[in-house]
């Protein structure tokens, strides 16, 4: 048990690292690139729609991440 | 593989197995030092082995069972998040937010630790010196692997990954021989900043095209093919300098309103 929690233990810092919003960032505009998709949407103004996603919500997630250092 | 990738390929590996091997030096040389050589280099020894095996399961079970499409949604979306973890901490440090990590106090700490540790003998070596250098350089490397077999399988050119990580080994290596001292002059923010913004490049390229993956089967196209990776590196590079400079602001803005508050 130990062994298995000490794998998840890594794999959660190896990939999710510090912040997890910044995954659950990434995660969420794929999401909704995906909804786009399947809306019928162009694949370009899908594509590009979900970087400015990515990047939207990377901005917020250090936003927050500096916000919360204070409190 | 057009000649922006394996440019890219090469540059990214190369620079992140150096900043990780420069860690796992330090580690090294404080057991080295202390402990005595035969268990540091013999730690060194097992993990790099250990690594060697990793890298051939992993790389094999993903180039074998994901196909084309999903292989590029899967990688991209690791290499995104694993830049993105990498960029925020180089913009964090860079914007005076976060201490910038210092190879001479993590010698130190490394270096007292195993001074005050006990001496116990396993197989005819210093157990203590052996584990964290295997643990050190394990750690440090897998990193390093995972870039390597990410972006080699997705650019398709694993050898030059792997070559590019071995040349950033073999050179830390002979520069730490020849210093023996932690490279503590290796600017590693500003090359870890450099990484971050290429894996967040090479990956948000990676990922949004794979979502094709997901409905239908088939890669979606980035407007411009290819040179779309110029505009995202230039986006990240924009977004990130506004945020060394917009953070502490935000940090200064939010503390003033607390204190008003309080």
């Amino acid at each position: 048990m130990s062994l298995l929690r000490g794998v998840y233990r890594f794999l959660y810092d190896f990939i999710v690292g510090d912040d997890w919003k910044v995954a659950a960032g990434v995660v969420l505009s794929l999401v909704v690139g995906l909804m786009l998709l399947r809306a019928g949407l162009p694949s370009s103004g899908v594509i590009v729609t979900t970087a400015a996603f990515v990047v939207a919500l990377f901005v917020v997630a250090l936003v927050l991440d500096v916000r919360r250092r204070d409190d | 593989m057009s000649d922006h990738t394996v440019w890219g390929l090469s540059v990214v590996t190369f620079i992140a197995a150096f900043v990780e091997f420069v860690e796992a030096l330090t580690i090294v040389l404080a057991m080295g030092l202390t402990r005595g050589w035969r268990s540091a280099l013999a730690g060194t020894a097992a993990a790099i082995v250990a690594l060697t095996a990793f890298t051939a399961v992993v790389g094999y079970a993903m180039a074998t069972w994901l196909p084309r499409s999903a292989l590029q949604l899967v990688v991209g979306v690791l290499l995104l998040i694993f830049g993105l973890q990498w960029l925020r901490k180089a913009i964090l440090r860079s914007a005076g937010l976060k201490p910038l990590h210092d190879e001479n106090d993590e010698f130190r700490e490394q270096s007292a630790a195993a001074r005050a540790a006990e001496r116990q003998n396993r197989l005819g070596l210093d157990w203590f010196g052996f584990v964290v250098s295997f643990k050190g350089v394990f750690l440090e490397g897998v990193e390093v692997v995972f870039i390597v077999i990410t972006f080699g399988l997705n650019a398709g050119n694993v050898p030059v990954a792997a070559g590019a990580a071995i040349a950033a080994g073999i050179v830390v290596v002979i520069i730490g021989a020849v210093a023996s001292r932690p490279l503590s002059a290796v600017p590693e923010n500003t090359l870890k900043y450099a990484v971050g913004l290429l894996l967040a490049t090479y990956g948000m390229f990676w990922a949004t095209e794979g979502l094709g993956a997901l409905d239908g089967g088939s890669s979606l196209a980035w407007p411009g093919g290819d040179w779309a990776l110029l505009i995202i590196l230039g986006a990240w590079i924009a977004v990130s300098r506004v945020l060394v400079i917009g953070l502490p602001r935000i940090r200064m803005t939010h503390r003033l309103q607390s204190e008003n508050i309080s």
